[in-house]
């Protein structure tokens, strides 16, 4: 781990490059699409002439030539502003600010649960091939796989909520229920169950098929019969030597799919009325609200980004063949 | 018969249980010592569909205390299935033992308990595998692995272990044995991680050590120090060693009984001195005249002409583990390399695994680029030409590469894959495809071996497609890299006598890249001894092996197994009639 911080600066130097990048691209497609905020807002107001559009252009600096208002742009993130929201007449950052906790809260908990479960149901797959807990894992995984997210997430509500009554159906907390302290943490929790378990699943199916493949594979490799020959208990020999290898693939797709979770998770989002990004995103698209849907952007690149560093930090401690130092 | 076998140095020690003479089977030898282990009958079955029912087929053999056994045959005889159906090894639930016993100290081990069994596994008897470099996890330190045999089977507490590590890194010679255990493997060499195998396999003091072709993946310098090392460990401990190797040099090195194995059966048992200089099976007979020896060269070849290649003082350097701002270990891979081949020469490149012989190899392929230097052919200095320009030589040089499992695409026809080239060069379909079943013939094939897949052959076949395949070109000039390294000993003659023949009948020049002394002797007019990169030493074969000039060829020559024994003669003989037939594998 010597290398760590010229390792973590040379990142942070093509972290820059990188997102400088992103943020050109990003200004670029979104202004290849047809429509401005400016029609949105005339039209939402009702009898708009053409007048009034053009004032609320000059208002915004819609006006100007693309590549000025890139400039502007570009300008304004680079000291750490991602701009002003005229339709909801906030700060873009205050925004995304707001949903950022729930969408972390729900993509995370959603992470860890598809990795922990993945990792483990893939590798009782594996000890068990050919056996019938072995079909069922990979049945039920290849369901997970195939079915669509959000009538997952519609048929455990039909159960769990509507049926049995269980767990509230959406929402990020009860509504004027007026409660603190761990009260107001149970209620959180008790919404959060469904839509992390929905978006875990899919997940979930993906490490499990992954580990199991993978630990089949090496375990058939030379220095796994070396452990066997020490006379290891089974148990050691799965846990000590193979997984420990299986896990080296997963880690790496893990690492990628982590970086995806603040967008990934629209669908379950508003399947759940989940007050997160994902929904504020698609609100942003439909409205044309550019600098909300750039500032969303911005900040799952960002995402990405700190994500990739940790899978690489994951790696080496895993892999203590690959080293920290590029 | 003792007249025939004066060769042979004298039984290496006076305590080994051998009965001399008359030890023709096995059960005569057991009678006066307990055997370690006693085979009785041992029957592995295969599952359906292999290519015979049984592994290994009613085999009868002891492994006595205070001596080393050698088991012996090519591949698929069942000999790797015996060692692993004694350390309860084997790919189950496909392959299993449907009958006789195994007696460990005359206790079945196939009837005891999974908890017994596992006792006995890494405890009583251990295990050394083949391929040093996949042996070991590689996540885990090397001292961590040892460690973990220790606890399983010791009650030595936490210091006590590691102390032991560190005695046992020790013991088998290995370098700072303290902060060798906290490596990880990945930072060892072949024959260190042999090393550090050996080391967890003596952990808990075996009475049984069962090596399975523990020195095939090693250089001959490396193969001797390990076969030295495993030989005074089992003096000073009496240990029973089964050893289990294809390679008669190896055998004639160590072995103090010999049994030989064929498609499974028992074929040949005894004392090593009687298997090893008068063998009584046909197989066996066979087996020893297939083996490459090195006294034997070629008569010295008269160049003629202006050189057919020529390498000028070439060079080639590796960065290793370098990176964008950082700079990695500098690999030394060609070392001011002159070279030359004449018209109808073949050049052995003898060396180590890292001495650079391919890199030279595939430079002048122009499958890699040199940093400096010429190499020229017929003149015409093939670095620096553009890819374009260099097309037209690559019909005129072609290569045949050492793994034909991995050399050949499984999803093409083998007379699709010979016939590509030609047709890259504009050679029409049909009649490329026609020139291809005349090359299968050449090289020993039938002809309707074009219309199928390269699995559907043995490793010998595949190779005799890949020279097939380079033939198609009409090359002048062929790089032969470790073409039999992968091959059986008695298909790997087959395949040199091929290219012998085929070479005179097309007078070809011919890079013959092998680390297999034994080998270029046999096949090679000019011998190149490579180190580091560097050509130490080059000659006409005879007097590179009969007057070695540099230190270094010396080492080699040293290292070569078996060189105190002698083929017999009459064997010698046999060899000289198979050669005047030319069979096919």
């Amino acid at each position: 781990m010597a290398g760590l911080v010229p390792f973590l600066a040379g990142r942070m130097v093509k972290a820059v490059v990188i997102l400088f990048a992103i943020v050109v691209l990003n200004f670029l497609l979104v202004h290849a699409a047809p429509g401005d905020p400016a029609m949105v807002m005339a039209g939402e107001a009702g009898a708009a002439d053409a007048k009034f559009v053009e004032q609320l252009r000059e208002q915004f600096g819609l006006n100007k030539p693309l590549h000025e208002q890139l400039m502007t742009y570009v300008g304004t993130v680079a000291q750490g502003d991602l701009g002003f929201s005229y339709r909801q007449q906030r700060p873009v950052w205050d925004l995304i600010a707001d949903r950022l906790p729930a969408t972390l809260m729900l993509t995370l908990s959603a992470f860890v649960v598809a990795l922990v479960g993945g990792i483990l149901l893939g590798t009782l797959a594996a000890i068990n091939s050919g056996k019938w807990s072995d079909s069922a894992i990979t049945v039920v995984a290849l369901l997970a796989y195939a079915t669509p997210i959000y009538w997952v997430g519609l048929m455990l509500i039909l159960l769990f909520s509507v049926s049995l009554g269980w767990l509230p159906a959406f929402g990020f907390e009860t509504v004027g229920a007026g409660l603190t302290g761990l009260d107001r943490l149970g209620d959180i929790l008790a919404h959060l169950v469904l839509p992390v378990f929905t978006l875990g699943l899919f997940y979930m199916a993906v490490y499990a098929r992954m580990t199991r493949a993978s630990i089949l594979e090496v375990r058939d490799m030379d220095f796994v019969k070396t452990a066997r020959a020490k006379g290891l208990r089974e148990s050691r020999i799965v846990f000590g030597h193979i997984l420990r290898n299986a896990i080296l693939p997963v880690i790496t797709v893990a690492g990628v799919q982590g970086g995806h979770l603040i967008g990934g998770s629209i669908l379950v989002e508003t399947v759940f009325a989940w007050p997160g990004i994902g929904r504020l995103a698609f609100d942003a698209v439909l409205q044309r609200d550019y600098q909300v849907l750039l500032g969303i952007f911005f900040v799952s690149s960002v995402m990405v980004i700190v994500f990739n560093i940790l899978t690489d930090l994951v790696y080496t401690l895993v892999d203590p063949r690959i080293e920290v130092a590029k | 018969m003792t007249g025939t076998v004066t060769p042979f140095p004298a039984p290496r020690r006076a305590s080994a249980p051998q009965t001399e003479g008359s030890a023709m089977s096995p059960s005569s030898v057991a009678t006066a010592v307990e055997p370690l282990l006693d085979v009785r009958g041992l029957t592995i079955s295969l599952p359906d569909g292999a290519d015979r029912p049984y592994a290994v087929e009613n085999l009868t053999f002891t492994l006595n205390p205070n001596e080393i056994l050698c088991v012996v045959g090519e591949s698929g005889s069942g000999k790797s299935m015996t060692a692993h159906a004694t350390m309860g090894l084997l790919p189950k639930p496909h392959v299993k033992v449907t009958g006789g016993e195994l007696l460990f100290r005359g206790h079945n081990v196939f009837t005891m308990s999974e908890t017994e069994q596992r006792a006995l596994r890494g405890g009583r008897i251990a295990m050394v595998f083949q391929e040093p470099m996949t042996a070991l996890n590689p996540l885990k330190k090397v001292g961590d692995q040892i460690e973990e045999s220790l606890r399983v089977h010791t009650s030595l507490d936490k210091a006590a272990r590691a102390a032991r590590v560190v005695e046992l890194l020790t013991q088998v010679g290995l370098p700072n044995p303290a902060d060798l255990s906290k490596s990880y493997p990945f930072r060892l060499s072949g024959g260190q991680r042999q090393r550090v195998m050996i080391a967890m396999a003596l952990a808990c003091e075996p009475d049984v050590l069962i090596a399975d072709e523990p020195t095939t993946a090693l250089d001959v310098t490396t193969q001797k120090q390990i076969l030295e090392l495993i030989r005074s460990i089992q003096a000073e401990r009496h240990m029973g060693v089964m050893f289990i190797t294809h390679d008669f040099g190896v055998v004639a090195e160590i072995a103090d009984r010999v049994a030989v194995m064929q498609h499974g059966k028992l074929v040949e048992i005894g004392p090593a001195r009687q298997v090893l200089n008068a063998p009584t099976h046909p197989y066996t007979r066979h087996l020893i005249a297939s083996v490459p020896h090195y006294i034997e060269h070629r008569a010295d070849f008269t160049k003629s002409g202006d050189a057919l290649l020529e390498a000028r003082n070439v060079n080639k350097v590796f960065n290793v583990g370098g990176g964008f701002l950082r700079k990695g270990r500098q690999v030394v891979a060609g070392d001011d390399i002159c070279l030359t081949i004449h018209p109808g020469e073949t050049v052995g490149l003898v060396g180590e695994s890292g001495s650079g012989k391919s890199t030279l190899g595939r430079s002048i392929v122009g499958l890699m680029t040199p940093n400096s230097g010429q190499i020229l052919f017929k003149g015409q200095n093939l670095l620096g030409l553009k890819r374009r320009e260099f097309r037209p030589f690559r019909r005129d040089i072609q290569m045949v590469f050492q793994d034909p499992y991995a050399s050949l695409n499984p999803r093409h026809k083998v007379g699709d894959i010979i016939s590509q080239g030609p047709v890259a060069f504009g050679e029409d379909k049909g009649k490329a495809l026609t020139r291809a079943r005349e090359l299968l013939q050449l090289v020993g094939l039938d002809g309707s071996a074009a219309d199928r897949y390269p699995h559907q052959f043995s490793g010998g076949q595949r190779q005799r497609i890949s020279i097939a395949r380079a033939l198609a070109m009409d090359p002048t000039l062929l790089v032969a890299d470790e073409p039999v390294s992968a091959l059986d000993v008695s298909v790997q003659t087959q395949v040199l006598k091929l290219l012998d023949d085929i070479r005179h009948r097309l007078n070809l020049s011919m890079l013959f890249i092998t680390h297999d002394l034994r080998v270029a002797a046999q096949v090679c007019d000019t011998i190149a001894v490579m180190r580091r990169g560097k050509i130490v030493e080059i000659g006409p074969s005879r007097s590179v092996f009969g007057d070695p000039q540099h230190e270094y060829t010396r080492t080699l020559l040293d290292a070569i197994p078996g060189k105190a024994w002698e083929i017999p003669a009459e064997l010698l003989a046999e060899r000289a009639g198979h050669s005047a037939g030319g069979h096919p594998s």
